[in-house]
């Protein structure tokens, strides 16, 4: 009969084990990087002019080192910003004073009425507060993102979001574009 | 009957604690596997802003980071500064530490590298624009604004 080996003492192990777990616990955050994810534009060719933009087809912001808004060369608040947007980029009425509307074909989707070239041209202060270009940031995007939910429930049923078919989702972002344009900015307020 | 015959000590049986220590193995690599190590340390305090449209970063390798924000130590001054890597910057050297990022990526990566910007809220926008312009100069076009996914609108 062979002889039995003396058992090991593990007790120590977990106090081992301990330390490590609380030497990672340390040296590592959990928190998963979110944020608003833009394209900035290539730098201006400066020999080629700027094509030209019907006053219609901008949505202009303007947001002052006091971080007040400027809509439309109309004073405006943060929370009217959404709609506002919304009611620029959708134009639902065909109204005169709101983008021109086309029919455009997109693939998976048909046929619809979509803005021509409706752009939303954003232009901050160097005084802003960087809060406050974010908030703006987030509520174009907001604007966009509903109406993007509107369209894709329209035509597949389920908000964009939801999507999963990568050619879904593509049309939908074919039909309604981040279209946010930013111009240099301005120095009013000084630093 | 000498079956039940109790034993001479009649104190508590020892807790087996063989097994803690796989317990907390498992806790560990449960650890591991979510948590990210942090590489930088951080000299300035960026307190990033809150919106409701946030998107997660994908391909954590290939995103850069730079972030802006008042030092720490009032020694550093009390202006918004820019911090890439581990130490302090200018606005001129941003040109610089998108080349060197890219070049530690592969070369298929490069296109899809994203500039992550953790900004902190009360920053001004100026230096902001400023880095903005500098990364189209050199054609990082990918951005994202670092924020925390919350309600935006306090008002």
């Amino acid at each position: 009969m062979p002889r039995k080996s003396p058992e090991l003492n593990t007790g120590s192990m977990a106090d081992i084990s301990f330390l490590l777990l609380t030497f990672f616990l340390l040296t590592s955050s959990i928190n998963t990087d979110m944020g608003i994810t833009r394209r900035l534009p290539p730098p201006l060719d400066p020999s080629v002019k700027p094509p030209e933009i019907k006053q219609r087809n901008i949505f202009t912001v303007l947001i002052n080192q006091n971080n007040k808004l400027l809509v439309e060369n109309a004073p405006s608040d943060i929370t009217l910003l959404k709609i506002q947007a919304k009611e620029f980029l959708s134009n639902p009425g065909n109204d005169p004073n709101l983008p021109e509307m086309e029919m455009k074909d997109i693939p998976y989707i048909g046929r619809i009425l979509l803005p021509k070239n409706a752009v939303i041209s954003l232009k901050n202060d160097r005084g802003t507060s960087y809060d406050m270009y974010v908030q703006v940031q987030d509520e174009l995007t907001k604007a966009i993102n509903e109406i993007r939910d509107d369209l894709s429930m329209e035509k597949f049923g389920v908000r964009f979001s939801q999507l999963t078919d990568e050619n879904y989702i593509e049309a939908v972002k074919t039909a309604i574009p981040i279209t946010i344009s930013e111009a240099e900015p301005e120095n009013v307020g000084g630093q | 009957m000498a079956r039940f015959k109790k034993k001479g000590s009649k104190g508590l049986p020892g807790i087996n604690t063989g097994s803690m220590s796989d317990i907390i193995f498992m806790f560990l690599f449960f650890f591991m596997v979510i948590t990210t190590i942090r590489e930088t340390t951080l000299f300035i305090r960026v307190r990033v802003p809150q919106a409701t449209e946030v998107q997660k970063l994908e391909k954590k390798s290939l995103v850069s980071f730079i972030y802006i924000g008042v030092p720490m130590q009032g020694k550093f001054g009390t202006s918004s500064r820019i911090q890439l890597n581990d130490q302090f910057a200018t606005v001129e050297d941003i040109q610089e530490f998108i080349t060197q990022e890219r070049e530690a990526r592969d070369e298929a990566d490069r296109k899809l590298l994203t500039t992550s910007m953790k900004i902190d809220k009360e920053t001004r926008m100026g230096i902001v624009s400023d880095v903005k312009q500098e990364l189209r100069k050199i054609g990082a076009f990918k951005i994202n604004y670092s924020a925390a996914k919350g309600k935006a609108l306090k008002k």
